[in-house]
């Protein structure tokens, strides 16, 4: 554009006075000309940009839903966003940004309870639970609620999120992630970087990246304002993972695996992002 | 007679109407994020003025249900959101234009008198350049909640990973209402925007469209008098 100045000023100076004459009365037509000249290119430029932009949109709005896998729910455009905007904000993760505690009279008395997907049978009994680690060589460790209990007691009182937008201080106890991993070998195990876990009935799964289940932070726990956990809120083990949405806290923890792909995740399969990061 | 007067530059106007979208979708899947706990409301002395929102108001835009839908629209819309607004404020910073933006020392004492002006109420405006002194502003103020929203909305999104700039905004719950309120100042601005738009009238509007504005010319400097050289109106053309 400046090039093109340029050239007009030489045009300008070099021509001759007839030519300027000539020029001039031109100008002095085009005037309007030139104003019409502008609204027009800029009007239509507008109207070809807005056009384009709700083409644009109503693409976006209408994308074709995402293949059903690890993730479901989702239209497709959206779901690469989610991903990739995850992995950049991973970036910023690190297990040593501890999550805010408080003292005990700031919690909560009644901890919200907001579902019960995966633990609502009638049918189930505390005393034959047994947590079960599934090893990748198919060895299986099986727990009860005592071996955990006789693990370090770590105690967390800090601000539950949920995906909804509330939040509640809430004081749970339990054994870290970390710790039960050191206690029963299963160093071999967290060399992958997918931890996955469900409920006894397999209705309600998630899905971990390992560095976050190894935050210093992540307990399975068994105590709630320094009782034992209520039904409702997934007796008798349930995790507490204060670096990811409320979502991702599944109640009462059947089995645990380790995997090199991303397990099944509830909610990531209903539109969710399947990180869930806080 | 009528000349061609430049007003806004092609970044600004590009920028503005860029922002207009991506804001309505910001807000829009906001919404959609927001239904999912909508506590917030207006209550003095125990009396509810506003609940945020009615339901009338939920089913009319089709909000209900919606959260991971908002969500993932929020976390890709909110990139455009945050570009757009470096781009214009590095624009704005390094072109000079601040210096018609930013109030100065008089603008607020000024901009009593604008409103005084708008309310028909006086006769007279203060002496303006390109913007009076309450556009001044409130076009300054838009880009300090711009800026405001990307940073209450990084602490709410990530509390635990920023947990410095979610301390900065006053906690996660106030960062929440920061966040929302920003928002309810944007939709506050556009009425008043487009009421001021729709009073400045065509030439107005135009030139955020077109980039200039036509202003009658005292026949000071007629183009007689400068044959040879360029008239103002000829190297401003080529610059679009």
């Amino acid at each position: 554009m400046v090039k093109l100045k340029k050239i007009s000023f030489k045009r300008d100076n070099t021509n001759s006075m007839k030519n300027l004459k000539f020029k001039k009365q031109k100008k002095e037509l085009t005037i309007n000309q030139k104003i019409n000249r502008r609204n027009f290119i800029s009007f239509s430029a507008f109207f070809a940009l807005s056009s384009a932009a709700a083409v644009g949109w109503k693409w976006l709005y209408n994308s074709p839903q995402e293949s059903t896998g690890v993730t479901a729910g989702a239209h497709k455009p959206l779901r690469r966003a989610l991903n990739k905007t995850e992995l950049f904000f991973r970036n910023f993760y690190s297990n040593n940004h501890l999550v805010k505690t408080y003292s005990k009279d700031r919690a909560a008395k009644n901890i919200r309870v907001n579902s019960d997907i995966g633990i609502d049978d009638e049918g189930f009994n505390v005393e034959t639970w047994r947590l079960e680690i599934k090893k990748n060589n198919g060895q299986v460790v099986r727990l009860t609620i005592d071996d955990i209990k006789a693990l370090p007691k770590t105690e967390l009182i800090f601000d539950f999120k949920c995906v909804e937008g509330w939040d509640q201080i809430q004081h749970w106890a339990g054994v870290k992630f970390i710790d039960l991993i050191g206690h029963f070998k299963l160093e071999d195990q967290i060399t992958m970087p997918y931890v996955g876990m469900e409920t006894p009935n397999g209705e309600y799964y998630v899905g971990l990246d390992t560095e976050s289940a190894l935050h210093p932070q992540t307990i399975l726990a068994y105590e709630m304002n320094d009782k034992p956990i209520s039904n409702v809120h997934g007796a008798p083990l349930r995790l507490i993972i204060p670096v990811k949405y409320g979502i991702k806290n599944l109640k009462r923890i059947g089995t645990i695996s380790f995997s090199d792909k991303r397990p099944k995740d509830y909610w990531a399969e209903r539109g969710y992002d399947y990180y869930s990061g806080l | 007679m009528k000349v061609i007067k430049e007003k806004h530059s092609f970044l600004m106007r590009w920028t503005h109407w860029v922002n207009f979208p991506i804001l309505t979708i910001m807000i829009w899947s906001g919404m959609l994020i927001y239904w999912a706990n909508d506590a917030y409301n207006i209550t003095i002395f125990g009396f509810t003025f506003i609940a945020f929102f009615p339901e009338w108001f939920y089913k009319f835009l089709n909000i209900p249900h919606h959260l991971a839908e908002g969500m993932a629209f929020h976390f890709l819309f909110m990139w455009f959101f945050t570009i757009n607004g470096i781009l214009y404020v590095f624009y704005t910073l390094f072109s000079g234009q601040w210096k018609e933006l930013m109030p100065k020392k008089n603008s607020f004492k000024e901009a009593w008198l604008v409103l005084l002006h708008d309310l028909h109420i006086r006769r007279t405006l203060p002496p303006q350049n390109k913007y009076n002194a309450a556009q001044r502003i409130a076009y300054t103020a838009i880009i300090f909640m711009g800026f405001g929203s990307v940073v209450t909305g990084l602490a709410i999104y990530k509390p635990v990973q920023f947990y410095w700039l979610c301390w900065l905004c006053g906690g996660y719950n106030f960062a929440r209402i920061l966040h929302f309120t920003l928002t309810m100042g944007y939709v506050f601005f556009f009425m008043i925007h487009i009421f001021q738009v729709l009073m400045a009238g065509w030439n107005n509007f135009r030139s955020v469209i077109s980039g200039f504005e036509l202003v009658e010319q005292q026949p000071l400097i007629t183009p007689e008098k400068q044959p040879g050289s360029n008239s103002p109106a000829d190297g401003k053309i080529e610059e679009n």
